[in-house]
């Protein structure tokens, strides 16, 4: 164990620790506490500055009605689990092949392919943002889900390889020689012995995979420009221009942007973790 | 009849004899298409691109390097440059401070589960949302400012100062990478070689010189880790511009990523050209990390092997 356990510590220590562990929290959350407190005030505590005390009147429903009856944001919301579900499920779909290809298959260009998956998951976004945006305004899908979710799920396709690949690369490969000595097919290897294997694989790339895209904020802003198609991200964004000081209101409409991620890192923790730590462990 | 099922029998072989040759391609095949055409040759095609002179309708010209060249005299490049090693430089902080917390948070006591995943809350939300919130902070209605005022140091905005702009960006910024680096070094102290710490532990080596003898290179998987996404998420800071300044104030907080959309698609003109020649800047400096990062991978894939 390093620091050592704190309960091997003098009583002191360990008290002082506990102290400290709620304190220092407070303070790391305060940004997220301020918006939270914001959002459930009215004008009046904005306007005279009490921002940190207790709300004179509580007022995050009356809040949060204002902003579905006079903002797009239900619609932003809908779009953001339009674009969001189908790229988890195209990216998480495919990389399952293409790990499994590059996984249990000898071929020459194998790992040319492999680092091609990775080297084209770190490029800025910015040198594919002029052509892609071309690309899909000339296949008629510029300002729509579709056009949006089609690159989402290329782009993301790389690092899921990645993390396909390697998991799949872990998997006992004695197990696979024994079904095609079998006579089982490469298919039914794939479908009956790789994919139930995978399943840990699977759910942490479906969570990471959904915050990332729903967070996502640039390719929101390149390929969409009307409401009708736009995520809460470039939504929010659109309404911090029109809310100047309307800050419950803003904080409101951050808390419905914040709280689907929220909700999934709570539910799949184990899976988000690991996946998001993949390799700090080992090499 | 016979011939019939001695086609089909024909035509299982050929398929038996290669099937272990082309079923990786088969599988390969989906995936690997919708990332040559969306990932792979947009690349190409940008760094082509950035010889034309292009509003993105009327037919381009081919320029040659003048895009470049004008680079070279572009003020605004140089700010963007700059503040783009800026953001480099203070985002590094993220790994100590992420260590420093991950230390502190490593215990075992009652509810530490849950502390440690509200500690990471800050990496699970939108850059949007953390942008918002800071920039409401920065606000000289906001938070900092008549805090300021109320103590007797007068209001301060730090969004609207030409000097310090940049590096109010940056700390918020900063907020969710160190969540995220935390959460690695979280990683790496759980997998810790107890034998060795003890050992070590044994052999008289405490605090500081057992953390830098002992634990640190053991962390170094965490660590490498840690770099590379601090660096990849330093130079992705398009997201806090956007939202807290829109490069503003007079462009003092522009970064390459911010500028780079902003010639190309905003009201300032749709100078294509232009902006895939800034994008390939950003791409050059990135292709170092990513030869890098894919070096290491491919010795580790050598000893793998």
């Amino acid at each position: 164990m390093f620091p050592i356990p704190i309960q091997k510590r003098p009583l002191i220590n360990q008290i002082s620790y506990r102290v400290l562990i709620p304190i220092s929290l407070l303070i790391w959350l305060i940004p997220l506490i301020g918006i939270m407190l914001t959002s459930i005030r009215g004008l009046g505590d904005i306007a005279q500055g009490n921002l940190w005390g207790v709300p004179s009147e509580f007022l995050l429903f009356s809040n949060l009605k204002d902003v579905f009856q006079n903002t797009p944001m239900l619609s932003y919301i809908l779009n953001s689990f339009k674009i969001t579900i189908p790229t988890m499920i195209g990216a998480v779909a495919l990389s399952c092949m293409t790990g499994f290809a590059l996984a249990s298959y000898r071929f020459k260009a194998n790992l040319f392919i492999f680092f091609t998956f990775i080297a084209g998951n770190f490029v800025p976004f910015q040198i594919l943002m002029i052509p892609v945006r071309d690309l899909t305004y000339q296949m008629g899908l510029y300002d729509t889900v579709t056009g949006l979710v089609l690159f989402h799920v290329a782009f993301q396709t790389g690092f899921c390889t990645l993390f396909m690949r390697n998991f799949i690369k872990a998997l006992p490969n004695e197990l696979f020689e024994a079904a095609r000595i079998d006579g089982t097919s490469e298919f039914n290897i794939f479908l009956k012995i790789v994919l139930p294997l995978t399943r840990p694989a699977i759910a942490a790339l479906s969570v990471l995979i959904f915050t990332f895209i729903w967070n996502d904020f640039f390719w929101a802003t390149v390929l969409i420009q009307g409401h009708h198609a736009m995520p809460i991200t470039a939504g929010l964004k659109s309404l911090n221009g029109q809310w100047i000081s309307a800050y419950h209101l803003l904080s409101a409409g951050s808390i419905m942007a914040a709280i689907p991620p929220v909700i999934m890192f709570f539910l799949m923790q184990k899976h988000f973790i690991a996946g998001l730590t993949l390799g700090a462990s080992k090499g | 009849m016979p011939s019939s099922t001695q086609i089909s029998y024909r035509k299982s072989s050929w398929w038996k004899l290669n099937q272990q040759r082309l079923t990786p391609w088969i599988f390969l095949f989906p995936g690997l298409v919708l990332f040559l055409v969306y990932v792979i040759w947009p690349i190409f095609n940008s760094l082509y691109i950035s010889l034309l002179q292009w509003d993105g309708l009327s037919p381009a010209i081919y320029v040659g390097f003048s895009n470049y060249i004008e680079l070279l005299d572009d003020e605004y490049f140089y700010i963007s440059l700059i503040n783009n090693i800026k953001w480099l430089i203070f985002f590094m902080l993220a790994v100590p401070i992420g260590l420093g917390l991950a230390i502190f948070l490593n215990q075992t006591i009652f509810g530490i589960r849950l502390i440690k995943s509200l500690f990471f809350f800050p990496f699970v939300i939108s850059q949007v949302v953390i942008g918002i919130i800071f920039a409401w902070f920065y606000n000289p209605r906001g938070v900092i400012g008549p805090f300021l005022e109320a103590i007797g140091l007068g209001n301060y905005a730090i969004l609207a100062d030409e000097d310090f702009a940049t590096y109010g960006i940056i700390f918020a910024g900063i907020y969710p990478q160190i969540a995220y680096c935390m959460i690695l070094y979280l990683t790496g102290l759980n997998n810790l070689n107890t034998d060795q710490i003890e050992a070590g532990r044994m052999d008289g080596a405490k605090g500081f010189s057992l953390f830098k003898n002992i634990i640190l290179p053991q962390l170094r998987p965490a660590t490498f880790l840690a770099i590379v996404v601090t660096v990849i998420g330093s130079l992705r800071s398009f997201d806090m511009v956007a939202i807290m300044t829109q490069g503003g104030p007079w462009g003092s907080t522009n970064v390459l990523a911010y500028y780079m959309f902003e010639t190309a698609l905003s009201e300032y003109g749709y100078r294509m050209g232009y902006g895939s020649a800034i994008a390939a800047v950003l791409f050059t400096i990135m292709m170092f990390y990513i030869l890098f990062f894919i070096y290491r991978m491919y010795q580790s894939e050598k000893k793998g092997l």
